[in-house]
Order: C-alpha cells, then structure tokens, then sequence
C-alpha cells in the first residue's frame, strides 16, 4: 500500500512546474529571480496617470504545456515569447486555475475574478460581475472603451454578467470575428479556413444573441468596407489571425482602454494532430508578438499600456494515464491546472520571474488596482509585484 | 436509489456473463458509495464484450474489494463517502445507464469543486488496487513497434528524439523489405504464444497483407462505419436542441449493428472495440493518425497485447472542422509531412502506454522511418542514448533487442 504522506500535494507539484519554468527561463532568457518586496509601486515607477492607462489582456488560446513552450525542447515554438517578450516582462512561473477546465466558464472565470460554474456548452453569461463592468462603471467609461475580440461563437456572452447589480448594457462589446466574416462573406469557401470553430465540440454553435456586432458597426467603428474586410482576411490563415486583424482595426479606430482578446487556435489539440497543436502554438506565439508591436506603436496606447499573455489554464501531462496527452485537458492534473502568465509596460520590473503561486482570479482585481477601479465581487487578490 | 436497495432484478437488462458477475457480488455491490458504484457497473456491464485481460481485472478488483475488512474498507472506500453527490443524480437510473451516471458525475464533481478531492480518492484506491491485487506478469515479455512516416519522401524534422534516450539510435537502417520483416516478426511471435486477443496489427490506412495470427484494425477497412457515424453526427448537429451532451449521449449509446460492425469484424468483441475507437475517440473518425494512436492506446490499456504492431499513415489535411466531419465525395488531400510529426509523438505515446502494464522492465520497443535509414530501439539489452550510425537492417535490430 503506498505511503500517503509521501504522495505529493497539488500544491507540491503546482510548486515543482512552477520552479521548472524559472529554470527553463534563467537559462534560456537569462532572468533574474524576483521578490515580492521589492519598493514602489507601478504607478509611481511607470509615471502614467491610473485615467490614462490602458489593459490589453491575451489568453494564450487552448492552453499549451511546458513540454511545446517553456521547456527547452519547447522553446523553439515560442522564439518570439523567448527573445522578444519574456525579456521584458514579469514573468509569473506558477498560476493556478482551480476551476472548471473549459475553455468558455475558465474564460469566464479570468475574466470575473471568481470561478465561475456555467454550462461550458451553453451560451449563458457569467453569474458573477465582469472587469468590463467594474471599469465602466467606476470609472463612468462608455462602452466603447471596454471590448472583447472572441474566437468562438460561443463566447457571445462573455461581454457582461447576469449579476443583478450589473449586467444588461454595462460590460463590453464583443466582436465574434469569424460572426462577424460569415455576415459579410455569407460563409464562401475561400474563407472557411478562418471559420474554424470549437474543437471540443464542433457542431455546438450557440444561436447569436445579446451583444451581436452588426456589419453596419463593421463600417461604423472599426472603418473598414466589407470589401476591404472580404480582400484582407483571404490573405489570412487562421480563425486568430484573422481576430488580431480586427484588434488591431479596433486599437486604430477605436482604442478601447480595456480590451480583451481570447486565442483559440491551439485548441485544434483536441483534434489528436501533434503537428497541428504545434502550428497553433507557433501561430500564437507571433500574434501575441505582433500585439505587442501594435501596442508600442499606436499612438493611443505606446508608453501607458500593459499587458497581460496567460493561458486559460494547461493541457493534460504524458504521465497521466487517465489523459491522453496533449490532447485534452480532461484529468485536472496539475500540469493541467498550472500555467504562467507575462506582463508588459511602463512600470512593470522586466525581466523578473516571480515563483509564488497566483491564482487565476487575481487577474481582475490586478487590473483594478492598475487602472484604478473596484472589483468588489472578486475571489483573487491583486498581485503585489504589478500594483 | 441508493446502492443499499439493490436487488438482483435490477440486472435484467444486463448481458448474460455481466449479469451473472453482478448478482454474484450484489453483497460487495450494495455496500458501495455512489460516487464509486456506476463507474465500476459501467465496466461490469460491459463485461461479455470485454478482452481477457480486462475480464480478469475486473474478477480480480471485485474479489478484493469482498475480501476486506470492515477497516479496510474504511480506508479503501471510506473518501469516495465524503463526496457529495446531488438529489438528480441520485434519482438517476444509474443500474442500467452507469457511463451516462458517470459523465453527468464528472460534470457534478467540476461544478462543485469536488473534482481534486475525487481524483485524489480515485488514485489512491487505484494505487491500493494496483498493490493488493497486482495484474498479472505477461507469460513472455512484451514489444510494441511503431513504424512512421509513410509517404514521406524527404525530411528535415528530428524523428524520435522523446525515445533516443531511452534506447539506441540508428541511423544506417537498410529500409528493403523493412515492413515485411517486422510483420513476419509479430506473426511468429503469434504464431509461438497463440494467446487469444494477445497480438495486434493496428494501421492507420489501408493494411498490408498480414497473417490471420494477428489480430488486425485498420482505418481504412472502417471507412464505412466511419462515413455512417459522420453521417449520424450530421444528422444529430441538424437536429432542433442538439448540443454536446446530446451527441455524447448519442453515440454512447450505439451499438456496432448501427454502424454494421456485426457484419464486419470477426467477433462480438472486436465489434464492440471498432465502435468504441469511433465513438469514444476524439478525431479518430476525421485523422487517421489520430486513430492509429487511440487505437494503440485503448489495445494497449484493454487488451494489454504482447505484440503490438502499429503503422501509422498520412492523414488528410486540415479543413475546417464541419467539411471534416462530413462525409465527402471530393478527392482528399493528405498532409505526410504533418502526419509523421504526428507519428512521431504517436510512437512516444505508444511506448509510454506499453511501459505502463506488468513486465514493463522486461518489455521491448521499436520505432521505424518507413522506406528510410533511421529507427530506435529500447529494451532491456540496449544501451540507453546510444547512437549507431553503422549499417544493419531491422532483422539484426531485432534480434539485438527482443
């Protein structure tokens, strides 16, 4: 019979992924180990006003382990994390999620600060307040300022809450790109490789409903003809470029303080292709690069933006024989629980790792403390080395 | 209902030998939990449909299980108590529909953050189990070969970099006449211990000519079946209120008659495996690598096979995923390249899943570049990260390492 108390806890294990990472990177990325009591906050040390700032918030789409990222024999599928966004970021080795691990309530739950319960297959909205309406309303922001870019048509409703003190008209306005190309392609077959969706369950697509985004607001705010629209995505490749595409006609004509945009490509795990999990994986790593370019050179967001790239959470370990790999993120082993996440900007310490464990629904009230609203709902706690 | 009310006519609707188990352990059965109980009806009721090895696992748990002690089940059974299930589920008809008991538990344990503490309860009764009431050692040691990468005419990926450590390295392998030497090897092997079940032939495409010793899936001989489930799942996705729960219900609740598998596989058992690759496979239906792998690993965890020869293939290339789940009349195009990557982590996953039965220490493995030079060898007798860039051929491969 085995010794029980020398099985390790979750929180062993979470720790022993975590100190990996900070090896995988000190070697690779050369980054010094952080502290949680260093001086200054970062507003003091970014020198940005909290109303001028702005959050670009990432979900490193589908979720992807150590073994295809950080790892040394994963690094070459993120050579633009690697070289161009870990050296100048805090690097945060070890965020749980305890939550439910599907793509839509972990999303959710990011996204509230609480772990959410939904029906990951239904289209219903959090129960719990979102960051958009937090910052809208206390900040008195309209609801052009707060958007979500979403892959699936399933994160329609991502955008408020059903919380009875919030909801209805208070959050953000989502764009579904691929909603958004079916309307104004009528769904033709050049454009089918970009309406990919929902690799868990690829017939699910939940009725449109709540806040849809018309062709019209198509022209209207984000400037761009259907024609042009039509012209441009056939020069893409995946359902993610074509969302980066429109983050980055959104950041031109519209600018949002607040904006969230959730990547999906890896998903295509599900699926059992290693090879294609890999392109997705690489596919992300250069979005979230470019991204990051875009930031530093629009106007409205260079010098007073941070922003966050984290998994929603992991995929399942080569050593859990109740998974099948990469494939799922099915068992709730820690390697599916335990993922990072980066920030970017003015104050935040570059090239900092920072081991101890988070928590995913810190997230949110991170965001209020660098922005300067209140979460009140939230579970997580605001990370100290960001605040 | 509670596991306490049980009554031996609660089994009727059970196949015949899975009846018998059922109300021959009814004393065991009743004291369960039922956070425990469905998940182990679920394996009882498909008892006649079951490989040996896992008939014999079964016997062996429930014989353990009725052995222990009143303190013994206490610290066996007594956390699965501790899990709180909902009135709904309760009220489920659990006797007679266990696996759907079992996804709708899944679904409650996630929801109520019950899932840490029930994994954690499920390994250690597993591990206790796996002590108390060891599987059984294979009467000759076992060997698993995967061969990759066919149709694939010039490659620049680094293939089976997860195995060289474990293992020797070659890469001056004479490829003629390399697959029929590995498929007279797995006959002979057959052909020697003729143990029902025990030696398998799985290809990710269309088969090659093998001896009837071995027992043979192939993704291109259910090419049939395949289009009939697409066809069904089609069918399902049209339907008004259809959604995943749905479908996963749906297809559990197939039987291989739907898909005229009790016309084509050669008996009951293997019909019911052919279907279970289908349904409870995740894109075993649209990528023939991912087949070959899932079928690997449930002959693997099932049948716990000595010999186990798989073959992948190329697989199509990525559409979007409705066109893959439709049956098509267009001429596909397949994606070689992306299919030995595939392969090439298929053959880990293959190796990993051989290394967890008995006779691990003792088993064998060998990984092959079809038509080229390049293969790895793993065994008890091969020197760990070793590289050998001398000429040989998978005959002497073979005899070095098994």
């Amino acid at each position: 019979m085995p010794d029980r108390s020398s099985s390790p806890t979750i929180r062993e294990l979470s720790s022993h992924l975590s100190w990996s990472r900070r090896e995988f990177l000190r070697d690779a990325a050369g980054l010094a180990l952080g502290s949680s009591l260093l001086p200054g906050g970062l507003l003091a040390r970014s020198g940005v006003l909290q109303r001028d700032r702005k959050v670009v918030v990432i979900t490193f789409g589908g979720g992807a382990r150590d073994q295809e990222t950080f790892a040394p024999e994963g690094q070459e599928n993120i050579p633009h994390l690697m070289k161009e966004l870990i050296p100048q970021s805090a690097f945060f080795t070890q965020v749980v999620n305890r939550g439910i691990l599907g793509h839509y309530v972990a999303t959710a739950s990011l996204a509230t600060g609480v772990y959410e319960t939904i029906n990951n297959f239904a289209s219903l909205p959090p129960e719990n307040p979102t960051v958009f309406e937090y910052f809208r309303r206390d900040l008195k922001r309209p609801a052009s300022d707060a958007w979500v870019v979403a892959p699936s048509n399933g994160f329609n409703r991502i955008g408020e809450s059903s919380h009875r003190s919030y909801g209805l008209g208070q959050g953000a306005r989502v764009i579904l790109p691929k909603h958004l190309l079916t309307a104004a392609t009528k769904g033709g077959a050049d454009y089918e490789h970009l309406l990919r969706d929902n690799y868990e369950t690829p017939f699910f697509a939940p009725e449109i409903a709540g806040n849809e985004f018309e062709l019209e607001q198509l022209r209207a705010m984000l400037k761009l003809s259907v024609g042009d629209f039509k012209t441009h995505a056939l020069t893409l490749s995946s359902p993610d470029e074509l969302s980066v595409y429109i983050v980055r006609q959104l950041m031109r004509q519209v600018a949002p303080s607040l904006l969230w945009i959730t990547m999906h490509d890896i998903d295509v795990a599900h699926a059992g292709a290693f090879s294609l999990y890999i392109d997705g994986i690489r596919r992300t790593d250069r979005l979230c690069a470019e991204v990051w370019k875009a930031i530093q050179s629009e106007p409205e967001y260079a010098g007073k933006t941070t922003l966050f790239i984290l998994p929603d959470f992991g995929r399942d370990s080569d050593e859990d024989s109740a998974g099948n790999g990469f494939q799922h993120h099915r068992t709730g082993d820690t390697a599916s629980r335990t993922t990072w996440m980066m920030a970017l900007g003015p104050g935040v310490r570059e090239g900092v790792v920072h081991d101890r464990a988070l928590d995913s629904t810190d997230l949110v009230p991170t965001i209020g403390s660098i922005m300067g609203f209140s979460p009140a709902l939230v579970q997580g706690k605001p990370i100290q080395e960001l605040t | 209902m509670r596991p306490s009310d049980l009554k031996p006519e609660q089994f009727s609707n059970y196949p015949p030998l899975a009846r018998k188990l059922a109300t021959g352990n009814l004393t065991t059965l009743r004291k369960l939990p039922l956070s425990f109980l469905p998940s182990l009806l679920r394996e009882i009721i498909e008892y006649d449909y079951k490989f040996p090895a896992e008939r014999r696992a079964l016997e062996r748990e429930l014989d353990n299980l009725s052995s222990l002690s009143a303190d013994q089940w206490k610290e066996w059974v007594g956390e699965f108590e501790q899990i709180k299930i909902s009135p709904a589920l309760e009220k489920f008809d659990w006797v007679n529909s266990p696996a759907q008991f079992v996804e709708q538990l899944s679904s409650h344990l996630w929801t109520t953050h019950q899932q840490d503490a029930f994994r954690k309860t499920a390994t250690d009764y597993g591990n206790r189990l796996q002590a108390a009431a060891p599987p059984e050692k294979p009467p000759i040691p076992r060997l698993g070969i995967a061969i990759v990468g066919q149709g694939v005419t010039a490659n620049d990926y680094p293939l089976f970099r997860r195995l060289r450590a474990h293992g020797a390295y070659y890469t001056g392998v004479n490829p003629a006449g390399g697959l029929q030497t590995l498929l007279d090897f797995a006959a002979k092997r057959a052909k020697s211990d003729p143990i029902p079940y025990a030696h398998w032939y799985i290809d990710g495409g269309q088969e090659a000519a093998y001896d009837p010793s071995l027992v043979s899936v192939s993704y291109q001989a259910l090419e049939p079946a395949r289009n009939m489930l697409l066809g069904r799942m089609q069918k399902h996705s049209e339907a008004p209120g259809s959604g995943p729960e749905n479908l996963r219900s749906g297809m559990a609740a197939l039987r291989p008659s739907d898909l005229r598998l009790d016309k084509t596989a050669p008996d009951t058992v293997l019909a019911r495996f052919q279907m279970k690759l289908l349904t409870e496979g995740s894109g075993t239906q649209i990528f023939s690598t991912t087949f070959a792998q899932w079928a690997a690993r449930e002959t693997l965890r099932r049948a716990q096979p000595l010999t186990l020869l798989v073959r992948f293939a190329p697989r199509q290339r990525q559409r979007p995923m409705n066109e893959l789940l439709s049956v098509s009349t267009q001429k596909i195009e397949f994606d070689p390249q992306g299919s030995l990557v595939d392969a090439d982590m298929g053959a880990y996953y293959n190796w990993i899943n051989q290394q967890r039965l008995t006779g691990a220490d003792h088993s064998s493995f060998i990984a092959w570049f079809e038509n080229h030079n390049e293969a790895v060898a793993i065994g008890p007798a091969v020197p760990r990260g070793t590289i050998s860039k001398a000429s040989t051929d998978l005959s002497k491969i073979l005899s070095w390492t098994v």
